[in-house]
């Protein structure tokens, strides 16, 4: 994704693309969408891809988190007619030396997490997975106890101390 | 930043992350993720769960000419979609929903402003213009209410709020905001139903000021 972003790299591309596409037309037809359909949004979303690369930034998202985003974004977009909201994006101060550690550290995480995952009861599972497809409404999801909420703490600590470290750079 | 105390719950970053909040609720979610550190941090350990189900989903195999008619297009030229920046104390999602234009305040009394930006059948998204000591008229909700603090605070039944406080208030609070001394307070308000005024506003007027 790097070499994406930085390179221009089409080889690089094509990587993601046979790593990613495949996961993202099984994730579209998955939330409803015909074969057909998804692989319109695939297209798109690996469209998108390419050209918000720019935008990634691997000290606050992993690559799967990002595309995830990029997917949710797109299908609904494409079905309602209509952009979502979105916050306003922090731009990476240029010149900001990566922070190998915190990168490994995020990786490290998306490995635990799709572990975490793949342990979970299978009745579990499900309702990870319906809530993330956008099948629960918030008043669902805040009902359900299984949601692995003590990743999401940690995490948090994890990105916090990172953005805060960002923020202060910016105020000097 | 560190002085906002009151947040997006889990759930709805969840439900917003995967697309399936109300619009006018996305619209109070993303502006208070754009004021909240805590909040954006949160929103990325949400996206990463929605990463890991995506690296779990089974993969399906697309159709031979998918990969090459993408790669095709890579140079294709195309429209990128408007960036809405942060105006004053209004954060970007805020200034799309006001496509970029400035408030529009309409008077509904004792001082108290509004400026819809969107109402249909699924919800409405206004602003809200509040002179310091002045109470917002007792109101209960059909749904639920998100208001964000965007300039000055209010204080009411259930605690204070300051700028990028989100307060969330449900059909069962029945509550009186009251604009704190000093600054007029400037509120996004975000709801998936009509709201009932109870004092302002006699209900049958209430279409014709689409409150």
């Amino acid at each position: 994704m790097i070499a994406v972003r930085d390179n221009r790299d089409r080889n690089a591309f094509a990587a993601l693309f046979d790593h990613f596409a495949p996961r993202l037309k099984g994730f579209i037809i998955r939330s409803g969408a015909s074969a057909h359909q998804a692989e319109e949004i695939v297209q798109d979303v690996m469209l998108t891809i390419w050209r918000k690369a720019a935008m990634f930034d691997p000290h606050r998202a992993q690559v799967s988190a990002w595309i995830y985003q990029i997917a949710r974004n797109r299908q609904i977009d494409i079905a309602r007619k209509e952009n979502r909201p979105m916050p306003e994006e922090l731009k990476e101060e240029p010149g900001m030396e990566p922070d190998a550690s915190q990168i490994l550290a995020l990786e490290q995480e998306a490995g635990q997490l799709k572990q975490a995952l793949a342990t979970l009861k299978p009745e579990q599972r499900e309702i990870v997975e319906k809530a993330y497809l956008g099948e629960l409404t918030h008043q669902e999801i805040s009902a359900q106890t299984g949601l692995p909420l003590g990743t999401i703490k940690s995490r948090i600590r994890l990105g916090l101390e990172r953005l805060r470290h960002e923020l202060k750079d910016l105020k000097q | 930043m560190s002085a906002i105390t009151h947040h997006i719950p889990d759930a709805m970053l969840a439900a917003y992350a995967a697309g399936n909040l109300p619009h006018a609720f996305a619209v109070a979610v993303a502006s208070h993720v754009s004021l909240c550190a805590e909040c954006r941090v949160a929103l990325g350990a949400h996206q990463a769960i929605g990463g890991a189900v995506l690296e779990n989903t089974g993969a399906v195999a697309v159709s031979s000419s998918l990969k090459d008619d993408i790669l095709a297009q890579l140079d294709a030229p195309f429209t990128p979609e408007p960036v809405y920046e942060r105006n004053g104390i209004f954060p970007g999602p805020v200034t799309e929903a006001m496509k970029g234009r400035a408030p529009r305040w309409k008077k509904l009394g004792m001082g108290v402003r509004q400026d819809i930006l969107s109402a249909d059948a699924n919800g409405s998204v206004r602003l809200l213009y509040i002179p310091p000591g002045q109470a917002v008229p007792d109101h209960s909700h059909n749904g639920l209410e998100l208001t964000l603090v965007l300039q000055g605070s209010f204080s009411d039944e259930t605690g204070r709020f300051g700028v990028g406080d989100l307060e969330i208030a449900d059909e069962d609070l029945e509550h009186t905001p009251v604009a704190d001394p000093g600054e007029a307070c400037i509120c996004l308000a975000a709801t998936d139903a009509r709201l009932n005024f109870r004092a302002l506003v006699p209900r049958l007027l209430q279409p014709l000021f689409r409150i």
